[in-house]
């Protein structure tokens, strides 16, 4: 300071006078504080100068508070040898869950899987379904826990084991290990191993959808329990009643199968009937679909039966009319034309009906042609009365200890409150869940589980193949494998990977590291073809009791039986028939629904709202909405499982209701005592498409196999326009310069025959391209950020000729074809769009800033950072593929997905930019993939390979749908296509020159 | 001076004398406001910072918040706009139009048409900045020189073209209306009283004179500048619609669409003359310059314009018709007969019908009429926008995308604050500037007031 300057408290007092010496305590540190703290009092620091500093200091101190980007990277201290930051790492892996088995290669950057693909099923090739490839999300599920709990709160592994193993070794009752199916041959052996070690433990098994029927029928027509494996490739006639064996019927793998006899260009396809009662992805695909009642599914399988024994001569069982004699008589003679290449199967729980169909299939000599007894499927075993058994154990207070492997019987079960009950009277529950679910929450331990991608494994899905699953990431939170857990409380010092090592060299193969690489082994099967010893009587009183009102309970192939809801991409996966996102309901066919006085409407902003109703099946009842669903059989209501999930995470929780507590003697068909009563309430739906018809437009082409085979072009007609020219293909009419083509032209076919609407696509996009979660609200408002969608038609009873015929005015027949056909002849029909990277892009010229404009390979590109957001170019999208980012959808608590949570976003593909809020976005073709292969290519000094790349959409097809590849390559498979007869391009009367193109639909109806 | 025949009624009737003219016009500067002007104002006001509301909370949290989606990109932002700029058409039209085909009728509206036309245009500027995802890269539409070597606008897109045609049409109207509030500020100058007043009006005179000099650099100037306008009347509406016309969309790929919008946008733009005029001749006593006579003229070019948008009407129903593209005639179907049937109708009575009535000279002279037709027009043309734009856009190509709209409270807010923001400036326009160009109309009162056609 530059003088110094006297004080005073009073007149009478100097205040230096009086405190100098001691106002504080001790000297002040000052040397400390500054360095030169002697000549402080000499600077010249005046007034003016502190208060400069206090404002250069406050701003800059605000302005460093201000949010600077914080990066969370951490830079290997080793680098790992295989791994190259930038590069990806594949691991061949395989997926076990809901009974579904799925081999997989994983793709993992920096040590982190984000993205699964298909690997070869060892049996049928591909098979993996949507919620497979969603499940690398539930890895990074925030609701996981992160240690193990003990009464509900954290707690050491120390403490479980030494406590757990006390409970055990004390323990004089049964010790009760209740799991689905475990087809792990080690994990099997591990058990059988801990009960040599605790001779009262049992281990019960109880997968959550019953395949007891099946199994019980083979047991009484082979005598062995099993479940066979079927071959719907050699099967040139498929008779289905009830069994959606294209989506949820014991194998997702079948479709692939069912779609390698469905090419028309072999000149030949299976011929697919489907009897069924709500409309299934299967139904969809079929060539002839008969919808019919719950309670009638016997009455015709019978008929059939009755006539087929007609056509072998042999002696006819009494069976009464149905309703489609005609149609059954047709299945029959085409079915005894195709002995020994028809399949027959049924989605019935009943036993006896299992039974006949075994007996069909047995006299039409299907047996080892195509079903196969020798190779059986081990992914469902349980038998419905061990679970009910265990329950009255429990209640009994035969039981010390449960264990929960993987199920979560207090939300699966239908009367899962006496089992809560018979469950509160065990003294130790231990569950292995991952994340507290309804069962969870009722143990005392919870000892987690790794993740299928943080564990070791194996699997023998199939008679005579064997699989290997292996970690790809190390554990994310303090869990264990149930193996190790298992190991440790027999009081072992080795881990599960030694002992899988060890059954693996012993059991199965020495050379590990190729099963490894390969992902599986397989080895000739041992078994012998059964033989078939069904002689009883084939007993006609079998009907179930008919009622006015049938319940059919089934799996949606997004949420499945619910242990992935918590799921964000599945939730908002729309279902392949109704295209709702997150919610189940009860579906009920329009003739009933207005004889119900049951109404679905549309708001003023497009949303769809349904009607309430209160549905009763015995003693318990549901509220829930109610959708009206074209095709659905008179008398039937569906409602799907796996929502109504009250612990579960915070994507999931409550959405929907639960079906499982309609789901009484484990059978998917209600057939009596139930009752439903409209009550007031509203519900709003969240579809992603709200009109159902093609509007007599040329969108999916479609013809039948016999016209096909007449004119490959049929149904395919050249879309031609009248110029002075003469008439001419749009393309000959074009405004503008074509684009130079020189190294690649990238180009799509995707196939209308072999797409089954499953979705698997779409989910993989969105692992592949971070598409974001948007939440029901948003996709209530159409704004869902699907870059690809599956686009479902329904056919109209209105057309263009008929409106001809009976002299229907325009305004009439547009009315009536918005309306999806109200018949039994009701067909449907798939189509997935994305952009389709028009080469005379309506979308490029738009754009005021330039910020989507034409590569030199056919692709039409995004630049998310050039994007003002004007929306033009949506606007004039003539396939409205273009998605635009309304709000901010990463880092934002409207939207509390996986972009919300540090962990969620660990399954981002770094390759992939986040968008901000206010750009544009839309498919890409995965440019990031074509750059990587260019890349590679390059540094090999070598041309692409056709099928080198392939987008994700197409790596998740299980039924090659679509193919991706050069067109400037004369030899690759997409130029081959483009010259299928079958092949068009979407609205080509537009001339916007797509560079993805579509080949027709072919059905193999009876002419 | 120019000679007018007896039987053409007068322009000015009062019986006034130049004086007399200063006085009237000067009069609402002078005078302070009565208390409807206040609660006008204060309504106004309100509305306006309610639609600023809204506006900030689109900018900072996302144009999600209105009811925007997957398959309707555009909807009240961009009807607001083209109905906005339609507005702005009337101005240009009457001051250089009309000067060019020296309408002398024109000399007592166009004042305040113009600044009609400029507030409008201030409206219609607001949409297409915030309808932008990311306004705050907004300059990015201009052709600025960067450093990211070639990256540059797109010419092809008629948003750029857009761009360029609204700021000129604004600039120039602006440039067009000041000129002639020169004279004008002159006039107030020189009677002001109150210091500052003089000061303020002393700057926005720019040091006027009233030399001959003056006088003919100053008609030069505005026979220039209406020159350059006129195109600008049909340029500017010719090139919103193209935002339209040069897509892909049945409804909007039409080649009917410039003079259409044109037409349209005359249209608009008279009727909201006449909703403000009639309401601001009567409160500041404008009925002597005013007459009946100029209304019955605005009414006449409503008839006609009217006529033309709903012939351009029939033709697209007709041409949908004939073109045999099954999506273009679907679109004008649904149009009509869709879930927004009652949007198409609401245009055409709006639009079509009443303005037929004018074809009766009882009618088209009652002033009561006048104003609710012209409210009429000013909604029917609202609702042809949004037809145009949200039943083209709602039910295009395939039906999978089919969707609906529903605005929510921002889109209503910011359309109300538009509203609003407009009343507020042409409200404190009718204060402090004189309404009407005295001095231009000063030059025919001897040829066209009552007591000089008397005599």
């Amino acid at each position: 300071m530059k003088e110094e300057k006297k004080y005073y408290n009073s007149l009478n007092h100097n205040v230096e006078n009086i405190n100098k010496a001691n106002e504080f305590d001790e000297k002040l540190p000052l040397e400390a504080m500054m360095e030169n703290a002697d000549t402080l009092s000499a600077s010249s620091t005046t007034r003016r100068d502190f208060l400069k500093f206090l404002g250069f200091s406050s701003v800059a101190a605000t302005l460093a508070s201000c949010e600077a980007p914080v990066v969370k990277s951490i830079p290997y201290l080793n680098k790992p040898e295989e791994i190259t930051p930038g590069n990806p790492v594949f691991y061949a892996s395989s997926y076990f869950s809901e009974n579904v088995f799925g081999s997989l290669l994983v793709k993992t950057r920096e040590g982190r899987p984000i993205l699964l693909n298909s690997s070869h099923n060892p049996l049928y090739g591909g098979g993996v379904n949507a919620r497979c490839q969603a499940s690398v999300l539930s890895l990074y599920d925030s609701n996981r826990l992160k240690k193990p709990l003990k009464n509900s709160s954290e707690t050491s592994w120390n403490v479980i084991d030494r406590e757990i193993v006390q409970k055990l070794k004390n323990s004089t009752k049964k010790v009760v290990l209740l799991t689905p199916t475990i087809i792990s041959p080690s994990t099997q052996s591990l058990i059988d191993l801990f009960k040599s070690k605790y001779s009262n433990f049992n281990v019960v098994v109880y997968d959550t959808i019953s395949k007891n029927a099946i199994l019980s029928a083979n047991y009484k027509s082979f005598g062995k329990r099993f479940i066979p494996t079927y071959r719907f490739d050699k099967s040139d006639f498929i008779v289905s009643f009830g069994a959606d064996f294209l989506s949820e019927w014991l194998d997702p793998a079948h479709a692939r199968q069912y779609t390698l006899n469905r090419k028309p260009e072999n000149g030949k396809m299976s011929r697919h009937y489907q009897f069924e009662s709500l409309l299934t992805v299967t139904g969809a695909n079929a060539d002839k679909r008969v919808p019919i009642k719950l309670s009638d599914q016997p009455k015709y399988i019978l008929r059939l039966y009755d006539f087929l024994l007609d056509l072998a001569n042999k002696k006819s069982i009494k069976t009464s009319k149905t309703q489609h004699d005609d149609i059954i008589r047709d299945v029959a003679n085409e079915l005894w034309l195709n002995k020994g290449k028809s399949l027959i199967i049924s989605g019935s729980d009943m036993i006896e009906m299992q039974v006949v169909i075994n007996a069909i299939n047995q006299l039409l000599g299907n047996y080892e042609k195509t079903i196969s007894t020798t190779i059986h499927s081990n992914v469902y075993s349980s038998v419905d009365d061990d679970i009910i058994n265990l329950t009255s154990d429990m209640n009994n207070n035969n039981v010390d200890v449960v264990m929960f492997l993987n199920t979560n019987p207090v939300y699966t079960l239908s009367d899962s409150d006496s089992f809560k009950n018979a469950l509160s009277k065990v003294s130790t529950k231990i569950s292995f869940s991952d994340s507290l679910d309804e069962t969870s929450a009722l143990c005392d331990y919870v000892c987690p589980d790794t993740n299928y991608l943080e564990s070791w494994g194996d699997l023998n899905p199939y008679t005579g193949f064997y699989v290997l699953q292996q970690p790809t990431i190390s554990p994310l939170f303090d869990s264990r494998q149930v193996q190790d857990s298992l190991l440790k409380w027999m009081g072992r010092d080795d881990i599960y990977y030694d002992y899988l090592r060890n059954y693996c060299k012993n059991n199965i193969s020495t050379n590990w590291n190729k099963i490894l690489h390969d992902g599986y082994h397989s080895n000739k099967s041992n078994n012998n073809s059964l033989k078939y010893i069904f002689k009883d009587k084939i007993d006609n009183n079998i009907l179930s009791k008919s009622s006015d009102i049938e319940l059919q309970l089934y799996l949606k192939s997004s949420i499945g039986t619910g242990t992935h809801a918590n799921n964000p991409w599945l939730q908002e996966l729309p279902d392949p028939i109704s295209k709702v996102t997150w919610d189940n309901y009860l579906t009920i066919s329009p003739a009933q629904a207005r004889d119900l006085d049951l109404k679905n409407w549309h708001v003023s902003n497009g949303a769809l709202d349904g009607d309430m109703v209160n549905i009763t099946v015995g003693k318990k009842t549901i509220k829930c909405p109610i959708y009206i669903q074209p095709g659905q059989a008179y008398g039937v209501l569906g409602l799907a499982f796996g929502y109504g999930r009250t612990e579960v995470g915070k994507s999931g929780q409550n959405v929907g209701v639960n079906a499982f507590s309609f789901y009484n003697n484990f059978s998917n068909a209600q057939t009596e005592n139930i009752i439903i009563e409209k009550v007031p309430g509203v519900h709003e739906f969240a579809c992603t498409q709200n009109s159902h018809t093609m509007m007599g437009r040329n969108i999916v082409k479609e013809t039948n196999l016999a016209n096909y085979l007449k004119d490959p072009k049929s149904g395919n007609k050249q879309f031609l326009l009248h110029s002075h020219k003469g008439n001419v293909k749009p393309s000959e009419l074009s405004l503008w310069e074509e684009h130079e083509r020189d190294v690649h032209f990238w180009n799509m076919s995707i196939d209308l025959n072999a797409c089954t609407g499953c979705g698997a696509c779409v989910v993989a996009c969105h692992a592949e391209n971070n598409v974001p979660v948007v939440g029901k609200e948003e996709v209530r408002k159409n704004r869902d950020m699907h870059w690809l969608r599956i686009d479902r038609y329904y056919s109209s009873d209105m057309t263009k000729e008929i409106a001809k015929k009976e002299g229907v005015g325009a305004v009439e027949m547009y009315k009536k074809m918005e309306e999806p056909s109200d018949s039994e002849s009701l067909e449907v029909v798939f189509q997935p769009v994305m952009c389709q990277h028009c080469n005379h892009a309506p979308c490029e010229t738009v754009c005021p800033v330039a910020a989507t404009t034409h590569s030199r390979e056919g692709l039409n590109h995004m630049t998310y950072n050039r994007c003002i957001g004007t929306r033009y170019c949506m606007n004039n999208c003539p396939y409205k593929v273009r998605r635009f980012n309304w709000f901010n959808y990463s880092d934002n608590t409207q939207f509390d997905y996986h972009m919300n949570d540090d962990l969620g976003k660990m399954v981002l593909n770094p390759d992939v930019t986040v968008r901000s809020r206010g750009v544009m976005e839309k498919c890409t073709m995965c440019i990031q993939n074509i750059q990587k292969s260019k890349l590679d290519a390059k540094k090999e000094r070598r041309k692409i390979k056709d099928g080198e790349i392939a987008c994700a959409c197409e790596k998740a097809c299980d039924t090659g749908a679509i193919t991706f590849g050069d067109a400037m390559d004369k030899n690759s498979r997409v130029s081959v296509e483009k010259k299928n007869p079958r092949s068009y391009y979407l609205i080509e009367e537009l001339n916007t020159q797509p560079s993805v193109f579509y080949k027709t639909k072919v059905r193999n109806k009876k002419v | 001076m120019k000679h007018e025949a007896s039987i053409r009624e007068p322009l000015i009737i009062g019986n006034k004398s130049l004086h007399d003219i200063s006085e009237d016009i000067a009069k609402p500067i002078e005078t302070s406001a009565n208390k409807w002007w206040w609660s006008l104002f204060l309504l106004s006001a309100l509305a306006m910072l309610w639609g600023f509301g809204c506006i900030f909370y689109t900018i900072g949290t996302g144009i999600g918040v209105w009811g925007l989606n997957n398959t309707i990109g555009w909807a009240w932002d961009i009807t607001n706009f083209v109905w906005w700029v339609g507005i702005g058409h009337a101005g240009t039209l009457i001051s250089a139009v009309l000067l060019l085909f020296r309408q002398k009728w024109r000399l007592s509206i166009n004042r305040s048409s113009e600044a009609m036309t400029i507030f409008a245009v201030v409206q219609a500027g607001l949409f297409p900045l915030i309808h932008m995802g990311r306004l705050w890269v907004g300059y990015w539409v201009f052709p600025l020189p960067n450093q990211y070597g070639s990256l540059w606008v797109n010419f092809n897109s008629p948003l750029l073209w857009d761009v360029f045609a609204i700021s000129t049409y604004f600039s120039v109207s602006l440039v067009f209306w000041y000129m002639g509030l020169i004279p004008d500020f002159a006039l107030i100058r020189d009677r002001a009283i109150k210091p500052l007043a003089k000061k303020v009006y002393t700057i926005l005179s720019f040091g006027w004179s009233g030399t001959a000099k003056h006088w003919q650099r100053h008609e030069v100037m505005s026979l220039v500048l209406a020159g350059l306008a006129t195109p600008l009347v049909l340029s500017v509406h010719s090139i919103v619609s193209m935002d339209f016309a040069t897509s892909v969309i049945p409804g909007w790929h039409t080649t009917i669409f410039p003079p259409y919008f044109v037409a349209g946008a005359i249209f608009s733009g008279f009727a909201m003359v006449q909703t403000l005029l009639l309401v601001m001749r009567k409160v500041v006593n404008m009925e002597s310059y005013i007459t009946i006579q100029h209304i019955e003229m605005m009414n006449i070019i409503i008839m006609v314009t009217g006529s033309i948008v709903g012939i351009a009407y029939i033709t697209e129903l007709f041409i949908a018709w004939y073109s045999g593209v099954e999506y273009e005639q679907y679109a004008f179907l649904n149009r009509a007969t869709g879930p927004y049937w009652w949007a198409y109708w609401a245009m055409m009575t709006c639009n079509v019908i009443s303005p037929q009535l004018m074809w009766f000279k009882k009618l088209r002279r009652n002033i009561v009429f006048t104003f609710i037709l012209s409210i009429f027009v000013n909604i029917g043309m609202w609702f042809e926008r949004f037809v145009i734009i949200v039943t083209s856009l709602h039910r295009d190509f395939l039906p999978s995308s089919w969707s609906m709209f529903s605005p929510t409270f921002v889109d209503i807010g910011i359309f109300i604050g538009t509203i609003g923001f407009f009343m507020v400036l042409f409200l404190l326009y009718s204060r402090t500037f004189p309404v009407i160009a005295q001095a231009e109309l000063k030059t025919i009162l001897k040829s066209s007031g009552d007591n000089y056609k008397k005599k």
